[in-house]
């Protein structure tokens, strides 16, 4: 035990120095979460006020043929513009949303009393499109509603007699579920902050170590290699946890400031989000600095180690892509796969979801066996004469 | 003292150590002599137990490497073929690590790194952090760090290896007041002159197998060469891989 601790102290000693390392744990691990997810919300706040408020311009070709209806267009804030020679493909080329052209004839057929048409022409592949193409689309609606109530009404008619139908929407998704999909992205980054804040002590601590050729001298000493092992796993999960602490606490606080009740949504960041989530994420990080630890010791040199844990950053994007991609129903086994219980346990919390003691007590076990279960394989990768020869 | 009784070591296909045995002594110092590639440095992992014998077993002051690995490691004072130091600690806190390891107790272990910076004239520089540290300032750190437990048995794989001639004077004139303080002093060497120089007595090792030892003066009078450079040679049976 107290060759561990010994193993243990040096380790966080000697990359307390490292100012590079320093910075990954203390900066960029913890701060990828928040910053990330402000610059996501911010963008996704401004762009949704911009389309709603602002006047959109929209570009009409003929617009000399239907004065009235311009008129309208207008007075629901819609600007006007000259259109392009050649509005298709100003279309395809991004070059405009949408373009709206109304024909020659459409003056004819509004007096004779024919469906007048209009020509609006769009992109549906272009999503950032969609907002201003269903603006203007309703605009246009509502000026036809109007006069055709109209229409109906000079002639004596009620307009209700067209309406054999009325479709009302009862949207069952709370501010919390809304926020939730956009939001499922964010316990990638808590465990990517264990990635970055583990990464320089996993390479350091085995193939850093077997490069610099310091690995054989230390074996020589006579401390069994599962309690050098396990000081070095030590100082590992205590910087990915630092990072991954200091994650949690930056994230609940920038949370609050973040405008998300202005797109409708509501998020519970708070000491409760705080504590679960470290919680779920302990074990986790115990799992990250072992299977990185386990990957630097395949690797024969710090460069090898390197490009091996960059590819293993990339093992915790499958869950979070699978859950966005396709949003299942949770079911309670899934809290026992590692990554995933963490995601699921994360996302819960954070749209104020129960997540119960069993299900959280399953997501820790389940994570903790697996960290066993690697620490065992990497325990034997150490105990393996090839460790500790350098060249 | 050290023993080694028929020592075998393959990787794959290679009998890189094939039937290996000699006994270096307390208050001596054995010098294991060898071509590059004759299976020093494997012999000598074997010895200082990072490495398991296919065959064979290892006495170290009566206790057995395999059966009591740990106590031998307490008795061993080690400095392998790699030597590297920890780059962001200072040479004190290399050897204090090591000290700690080695389960001396903080005061014990400051008073043994004090005596060996004395004995290596590692003052100047024992305070500085490793990283940019010359060669022979490197050795030296290495060395400190291998016997701050105050080991009877030291082995050490090519000492002097890339040091400059000071500091391989230096170097010698250490491994004598080692064997003069009584330790078990056993090193490799692919150099013929600082075997001659420094052994009580000389192991050649050739292709993973003894092929000759004895004391300076027996060796030439058994191969009746004219200077212990000519012995080797013709024990060995060729200069290869050798250097003066």
């Amino acid at each position: 035990m107290k060759s561990t601790l010994i193993v243990f102290l040096k380790e966080v000693r000697e990359n307390l120095r490292d100012r590079r390392t320093v910075l990954n744990t203390l900066l960029t691990g913890p701060l990828l979460a928040p910053v990330i997810f402000v610059l996501i919300i911010n963008s996704v706040v401004t762009r949704e006020l911009d389309k709603a408020e602002k006047p959109l311009p929209v570009p009409v070709i003929g617009a000399e043929y239907a004065p009235n209806l311009i008129a309208a267009l207008k007075q629901q804030s819609i600007e006007i513009k000259a259109a392009p020679a050649d509005p298709e493909r100003a279309v395809r080329e991004m070059d405009a949303d949408l373009v709206l052209r109304i024909p020659k004839d459409f003056a004819e057929s509004w007096r004779k009393g024919e469906p007048a048409q209009v020509e609006l022409i769009y992109d549906a592949s272009q999503r950032d499109a969609q907002g201003s193409v269903n603006r203007l689309r309703g605009a246009l609606e509502v000026y036809a509603q109007r006069n055709g109530a109209m229409r109906l009404l000079a002639r004596g008619l009620s307009p209700a007699l067209t309406r054999a139908l009325v479709v009302a929407d009862r949207d069952q998704s709370t501010a919390q579920t809304r926020s939730g999909t956009l939001f499922a992205m964010l316990p990638y980054f808590f465990i990517l902050g264990a990635f970055i804040g583990g990464m320089a002590l996993a390479i350091d601590t085995t193939a850093g170590e077997r490069e610099r050729q310091s690995l054989e001298p230390l074996l020589v000493n006579p401390v069994s290699r599962s309690r050098i092992l396990i000081g070095k796993l030590a100082a590992t999960s205590a910087f990915a946890l630092t990072s991954v602490l200091l994650g949690i606490v930056a994230f609940s606080l920038v949370g609050r400031f973040l405008p998300t009740e202005k797109l409708g949504m509501s998020l519970t960041i708070g000491p409760h989000f705080a504590f679960f989530t470290l919680l779920a994420m302990l074990p986790l990080v115990f799992l990250i600095a072992t299977l990185q630890t386990l990957a630097a010791a395949f690797a024969k040199s710090f460069r090898e180690a390197q490009t091996y844990l960059s590819l293993l950053m990339f093992v915790p994007a499958v869950p979070t892509m699978m859950l966005s991609l396709f949003p299942v129903k949770t079911e309670s086994w899934m809290y026992a796969v590692p990554l995933m219980g963490q995601q699921i346990t994360i996302t819960r919390l954070m749209r104020g979801d129960v997540v119960t003691g069993e299900q959280l007590a399953l997501c820790f076990a389940a994570t903790m066996l697996a960290a066993l279960v690697v620490y065992a394989l990497t325990a034997m990768v150490y105990r393996s004469e090839r460790l500790a020869i350098s060249t | 003292m050290i023993e080694a009784r028929g020592l075998h070591k393959a990787f794959g296909s290679v009998n890189a150590v094939d039937g290996v045995s000699f006994v270096a002594r307390d208050g001596e110092i054995t010098g294991l002599l060898g071509p590059n590639g004759a299976g020093k440095t494997t012999t000598l992992r074997m010895l200082y137990t990072l490495m398991k014998p296919d065959a064979g077993t290892v006495i170290v002051d009566g206790f057995d490497v395999a059966r009591a690995a740990t106590e031998v490691r307490r008795r061993l004072g080690v400095l392998p073929d790699a030597r590297g130091l920890y780059k962001r600690m200072t040479a004190r806190e290399n050897i204090a690590y090591f000290a700690r390891l080695q389960g001396l107790d903080a005061a014990v272990g400051r008073a043994r790194a004090d005596a060996l910076i004395a004995a290596l004239d590692m003052a100047e520089f024992a305070e500085r952090r490793t990283e940019g540290f010359s060669q022979g300032q490197r050795v030296k750190t290495a060395i400190a760090r291998a016997l701050v437990h105050d080991p009877r048995n030291v082995i050490l794989d090519e000492p002097t290896n890339g040091l400059d001639v000071m500091a391989t004077r230096a170097m010698r004139a250490f491994m004598q007041r080692l064997k003069s303080e009584g330790r078990c002093v056993l090193f490799s060497s692919h150099i013929m002159q600082e075997v001659a120089a420094l052994c009580d007595r000389i192991v050649v090792i050739a292709r993973g197998r003894v092929v000759a030892d004895a004391s300076p003066a027996s060796l030439l009078a058994q191969t009746g060469a004219a200077s212990l450079e000519d012995a080797f040679v013709a024990v060995i049976g060729s200069e290869e891989g050798l250097a003066a």
